[in-house]
């Protein structure tokens, strides 16, 4: 008389099935890390709230400087919103297509995506070079610095995530689309999507509300 | 049914080891929601299409909306197991951001209306 259940032949299940829940082993690598760079993204909108409620604390206290009214360019804000939607979209359609072993589209779609970042980011740094130029730099008001340093963090994040595209290229041109590349990429692209997040609460916040 | 059949049915539509997490679909219709989103924020600050002292709460609805079509249409942010703790870590967060920009306007608001005029 033997206990079968002991006897009984363990199923191996792929780890690709696993769905973190105990069965099947630990969950693949893949889940593991988007979701560490998840928690990293969440770090970071943390950060971002700091800088958010500081604004909304500030933005009153303009010291008999100029009010958000008179400096925001709401056309503009609208170019860069559309900007960064639409890089946000070729991102992904990078990413998709990187899953699916297109090393060429996905080259295209970064390129695309790069572009309309660094689009952004010249519309963004003339506004600031403007505002500075008519005496409105961050050292005017209370309302001035807390805009500058809320939307500044959101263009150095830009700025980085950028950077990182132009790493990710050359490292799909030099190695191919290999399973630790693609782990990378899937990070970056929520990274990138994560800024089109923040930028949400930025132009509503900051633009919208404080342009009446 | 067995154990193991239910582990290999077990899936997230979409979301497979090696297979593409999206399709290009979705990113399109998340482009289409999301645009239309960010120019309802630009129309009705701009307009008096919304009574106007209800204006901030109408951007602040409408900025709620397009963070959700970005989470789940560009970040593929779903319902299957594979998301649970990502679903999880972001309710935490969400908790804090709440936390800190809720709690810091509150606090600050407070204090400015006990201030001695000046």
């Amino acid at each position: 008389m033997t206990i079968t259940t002991i006897d009984r032949p363990l199923i191996a299940v792929p780890t690709e099935l696993a769905r973190g829940r105990g069965g099947g082993g630990p969950a693949p690598k893949r889940i593991v890390v988007a979701y560490g760079f998840w928690i990293f993204i969440l770090s970071d909108m943390i950060m971002f709230s700091a800088l958010f409620a500081a604004y909304a604390v500030l933005r009153g206290n303009t010291a008999g400087g100029p009010t958000g009214t008179e400096l925001f360019n709401l056309r503009n804000v609208f170019i860069e919103t559309m900007c960064l939607l639409l890089s946000s979209y070729t991102c992904g359609l990078g990413a998709l297509s990187a899953e699916r072993r297109h090393p060429g589209r996905f080259l295209i779609f970064g390129a695309i995506t790069f572009v309309l970042g660094a689009a952004f980011l010249f519309i963004e740094a003339t506004e600031f070079a403007r505002m500075v130029e008519i005496g409105a730099g961050p050292s005017r008001s209370a309302f001035l610095s807390a805009f500058f340093t809320l939307v500044g963090m959101h263009g150095v994040h830009v700025t980085s995530g950028l950077i990182a595209l132009v790493y990710l290229a050359a490292q799909v041109i030099a190695k191919g689309l290999g399973a630790a590349i693609l782990r990378r990429l899937l990070c970056w692209s929520l990274f990138w999507h994560a800024l089109d997040i923040v930028w949400v609460g930025v132009f509503t916040l900051v633009y919208l509300m404080g342009a009446p | 049914m067995n154990g193991s059949d239910r582990l290999f049915e077990d899936r997230t539509p979409g979301v497979e080891e090696q297979e593409a997490t999206a399709s290009y679909l979705s990113y399109t219709v998340g482009l289409a929601l999301a645009i239309v989103a960010t120019i309802a924020s630009f129309v009705v600050s701009q307009t008096n299409l919304l009574w106007p002292p209800g204006i901030p709460v109408g951007l602040m609805v409408l900025a709620f909306a397009q963070i959700g079509i970005h989470l789940v249409f560009f970040l593929q942010l779903g319902s299957g197991p594979d998301h649970t703790n990502n679903i999880l870590a972001l309710a935490f967060g969400v908790l804090i951001v709440f936390l800190v920009i809720a709690g810091s306007v509150w606090i600050m608001v407070n204090l400015t209306s006990n201030m001695m005029p000046t």
